[in-house]
C-alpha cells in the first residue's frame, strides 16, 4: 500500500497545494483568471484587481488551507486517541459543541473574531466531557464504538440546543448567527486568518509533540503504556489539541463536516501510519481540499455561493460509505 | 548466579474499585539474571501482580520498586528503556507492518523529537532476527498468525534493549517448537545477557523447564515461591487447581505435571437389597 516514496509524496503534496491555491485564487465573480491574479498578487494589474486578488481572494484561500488543515489534523488525532478510523470531530460532537459556545457567542453579543474561536473551544471541551460521561454511563468507556455513538447523541443534543436558543433570540442576533451558521470561508479577512492562527497553531505543535504517543495509543491503552507513553496525560493534551482545532476552525468557517475522516485516511494509505508523517501530510491535504471545496461552493451557483459545509458532505459521504465498508470486511472498525 | 533486584513486590495487595483484594501481602523478588514464572489458575491474580510490578494499577498496601527505586517514581518512557513487556492481548487499530511495530520498540529511547539513528536501525535489525521474524519485516500485521504476531511483539520488546523482561502468558498461541523456541531465547536473554524475566504462564511442564523459581498464586496470594521441584508438589497442585495432579521427576531432576482422569463414575449403586419379611 506504501506506493509513494517519501520524496515523491512530499512533490505530490505541494502540487496538489499549489495547483489547489492557484484555483482558489483563480476563480471567482469578477472574472479574474489565475493569471491574472498571480499577476496582482506579484503587484501588477490595476488596484482593483489587486484589492480583489489581496484583500477577498487570498485571504480566502489561506484561511480555507487553515480550516481544512485543522480540520484533518483534529480527526487524525481523534483516531488514534478513540482507536477508530470511523471518528473524526463532526462525529464526535466536537463540532456541535464547538458551533453551540459560538452561537451562545454572537446571541450574547461578543462574538469577536478572537472571541469565537474561544467560546467555541470551550463548547468543544464541554462536549468531550459529556460524550465520556455519556458513553462510560452505557459501560463502554473503553468501546470506541460507544463512544463514537455517544459523540453522534452529544453531537444533535447541541445542534438541538442552538435550534432553541436562536428560536428565542431577537431577530437582528440570530441572523447574524443563522449566516454564521451556515458556514463559509467568506468575510473574515486577513484578521480572521489571524486569529484561526493563533488558535490552531500552538494546538498543531502539541499534537506534533504528541505524534510518537499517538502511535503507540494506535496499539492500545496497555500496550502504550508498556512502550513508554504516559496515556493519561496524552489523551488530555490530544482531547485539548484537537477541541482547539476543532474550535478554531469551526469558529472561522461554521461546521465543515468530513475533512476530518476522509483526508487521515487518504494520508495512511499513501504513506502509513506514523504520526509524525501523518500530521503534517494531513494538514496540507485537507487545506487543500478545503480550497478546492470552496473554489466550488463559489462557482457552482454563482452568483449564489453554497456553504462549503455542502461540498465537502457531498464528497466525504460516499468516501466515508466506501471506508465503511473496507472497515467492515477487515472487522477494524 | 543472580544479580541485584530488578522487580521487588514488599507486602503488596491491590483492589479494584471497591471489590475484594486481588492480591493480597503478595512479596516477590526477580533478581537479574533470573528467570520467575508466576502460574497458578484461572484468576488467581498473575495478570494483577504483573500490573502491580508495573506500576500499572495503584497498591491498597505495600510497595513495589524496581531496580530499588518506588516504580511510581519511574517515568514511563524511562521505565520502558529497561522493562520490556509483551502482555496478554493487542491490536492495533490502523494496518501498520511488521517491521514498524518492531521500530516501535525503539520509541521509549527516542522520546517525542530524535529522529531514528543507525544505533535505533541496528537494534531493530539484531531483534527481527533473534527472535526470527526477520522475514516477516514488510508483512502487514493482520496477515499474520497469531503465533508469528506473538514472535513479532516479542522482536520488538527486544528492540527496547531492556534488562528485564514481563511476559504474560506469551506462549498461548504458539505450537510446540515456537513455544520451546521462545522460552530457549529467554532462557539465553537471562543466562547470556543477564536480563531479569517474569513470566506469567499456564504451562506449568514448560515453566518448570525454564524458570529456576515458579511463584504459585491461588486467590490473590502467593502459596508457594520456591524452585520448581520444591513448589509442584500433588496434594498442594490437586488442591489450588482442584483437580488431581500427579507429578514425575525426569531424570533431570524437572518435575514434570500431569492431571489426571477424574475415576469415571461407576454405574449407579444398585438399591438397597429390600428388607424381605
Amino acid at each position: 500500500m506504501k506506493t509513494l516514496s517519501r520524496g515523491g509524496f512530499v512533490a505530490a503534496l505541494l502540487i496538489a497545494l499549489v495547483g489547489a491555491a492557484m484555483l482558489g485564487l483563480g476563480v471567482g465573480g469578477s472574472g479574474l483568471g489565475a493569471g491574472d491574479a498571480l499577476a496582482a498578487l506579484a503587484g501588477g494589474g490595476d488596484a482593483t484587481a489587486r484589492a480583489i486578488v489581496w484583500e477577498l481572494r487570498a485571504p480566502r484561500v489561506v484561511l480555507g488551507f487553515l480550516v481544512g488543515g485543522s480540520l484533518a489534523v483534529s480527526g487524525a488525532a481523534l483516531q488514534a486517541l478513540v482507536r477508530n478510523p470511523l471518528a473524526d470531530p463532526y462525529l464526535l460532537g466536537l463540532s456541535g459543541g464547538a458551533s453551540l459556545g459560538a452561537v451562545l457567542a454572537i446571541v450574547a453579543g461578543v462574538a469577536s473574531l478572537w472571541a469565537m474561536p474561544l467560546a467555541a473551544f470551550v463548547g468543544a471541551l464541554l462536549t468531550i466531557v459529556a460524550v465520556y460521561r455519556l458513553a462510560l454511563a452505557a459501560g463502554g468507556g473503553l468501546d470506541s464504538r460507544v463512544l463514537l455513538l455517544a459523540g453522534v447523541v452529544i453531537g444533535a443534543f447541541a445542534g438541538a440546543i442552538t435550534s432553541g436558543i436562536l428560536s428565542v433570540t431577537e431577530s437582528v442576533r440570530v441572523r447574524s448567527a443563522m449566516l454564521w451558521l451556515l458556514g463559509g470561508l467568506g468575510g473574515v479577512g486577513w484578521t480572521g486568518v489571524a486569529a484561526l492562527a493563533v488558535y490552531a497553531l500552538p494546538a498543531l505543535a502539541i499534537l506534533v509533540r504528541e505524534a510518537r504517543a499517538l502511535d503507540l495509543l494506535a496499539l492500545g491503552e496497555e500496550p502504550a503504556q508498556h512502550l513508554g507513553a504516559d496515556v493519561a496525560r496524552t489523551k488530555r493534551r490530544v482531547y485539548v489539541a484537537a477541541s482547539l482545532l476543532t474550535a478554531a476552525a469551526v469558529a472561522a468557517a461554521g461546521i465543515v463536516g468530513f475533512v476530518g475522516l476522509v483526508v487521515p485516511h487518504a494520508v495512511r494509505l499513501l504513506r502509513g501510519p506514523a504520526h509524525r508523517g501523518l500530521l503534517p501530510a494531513a494538514f496540507v491535504l485537507g487545506g487543500a481540499l478545503l480550497i478546492v471545496a470552496d473554489a466550488g461552493a463559489r462557482t457552482l451557483f454563482a452568483p449564489q455561493e453554497l456553504p462549503v459545509g455542502v461540498i465537502t458532505a457531498a464528497v466525504g459521504v460516499p468516501l466515508f460509505a466506501v471506508l465503511l465498508r473496507r472497515l467492515a470486511t477487515r472487522r477494524l472498525a | 548466579m543472580s544479580g541485584p533486584p530488578v522487580f521487588e513486590l514488599a507486602d503488596a495487595a491491590v483492589r479494584y474499585g471497591s471489590d475484594a483484594l486481588r492480591l493480597d501481602g503478595a512479596n516477590l523478588t526477580v533478581r537479574a539474571g533470573a528467570c520467575v514464572a508466576i502460574v497458578g489458575p484461572n484468576g488467581a491474580g498473575k495478570t494483577t501482580a504483573l500490573r502491580a510490578v508495573l506500576g500499572l494499577v495503584p497498591l491498597a498496601r505495600g510497595s513495589a520498586r524496581v531496580e530499588g527505586r518506588a516504580v511510581a517514581a519511574w517515568t514511563r518512557a524511562e521505565l520502558a528503556r529497561g522493562v520490556a513487556v509483551v502482555g496478554q492481548r493487542e491490536e492495533p487499530a490502523f494496518p501498520i507492518t511488521v517491521e514498524d511495530a518492531v521500530f516501535m520498540g525503539r520509541y521509549p529511547h527516542l522520546g517525542p523529537w530524535r529522529r531514528p539513528g543507525e544505533a535505533d536501525r541496528a537494534a531493530v535489525r539484531r531483534a527481527l532476527e533473534r527472535a526470527d521474524v526477520a522475514a516477516l519485516a514488510p508483512r502487514w500485521v493482520e496477515t499474520l498468525s497469531g503465533g508469528e504476531w506473538q514472535r513479532v511483539r516479542l522482536a520488538r520488546a527486544l528492540a527496547q534493549e531492556p534488562r528485564a523482561l514481563v511476559l504474560d502468558e506469551p506462549t498461548a498461541s504458539l505450537d510446540v517448537r515456537h513455544e520451546m523456541e521462545l522460552f530457549e531465547l529467554v532462557a539465553d536473554l537471562v543466562r547470556r545477557d543477564g536480563l531479569a524475566a517474569l513470566v506469567v504462564s499456564h504451562h506449568l511442564n514448560v515453566a518448570a523447564r525454564f524458570a529456576g523459581r515458579l511463584v504459585l498464586l491461588a486467590g490473590g496470594r502467593i502459596v508457594a515461591d520456591d524452585t520448581p521441584r520444591r513448589v509442584l508438589t500433588d496434594p498442594r497442585l490437586s488442591q489450588v487447581f482442584d483437580w488431581p495432579i500427579a507429578v514425575q521427576v525426569l531424570p533431570d531432576g524437572t518435575p514434570q505435571v500431569y492431571p489426571e482422569r477424574r475415576p469415571a463414575a461407576g454405574p449407579p449403586p444398585p438399591p438397597p437389597p429390600k428388607e424381605s419379611r
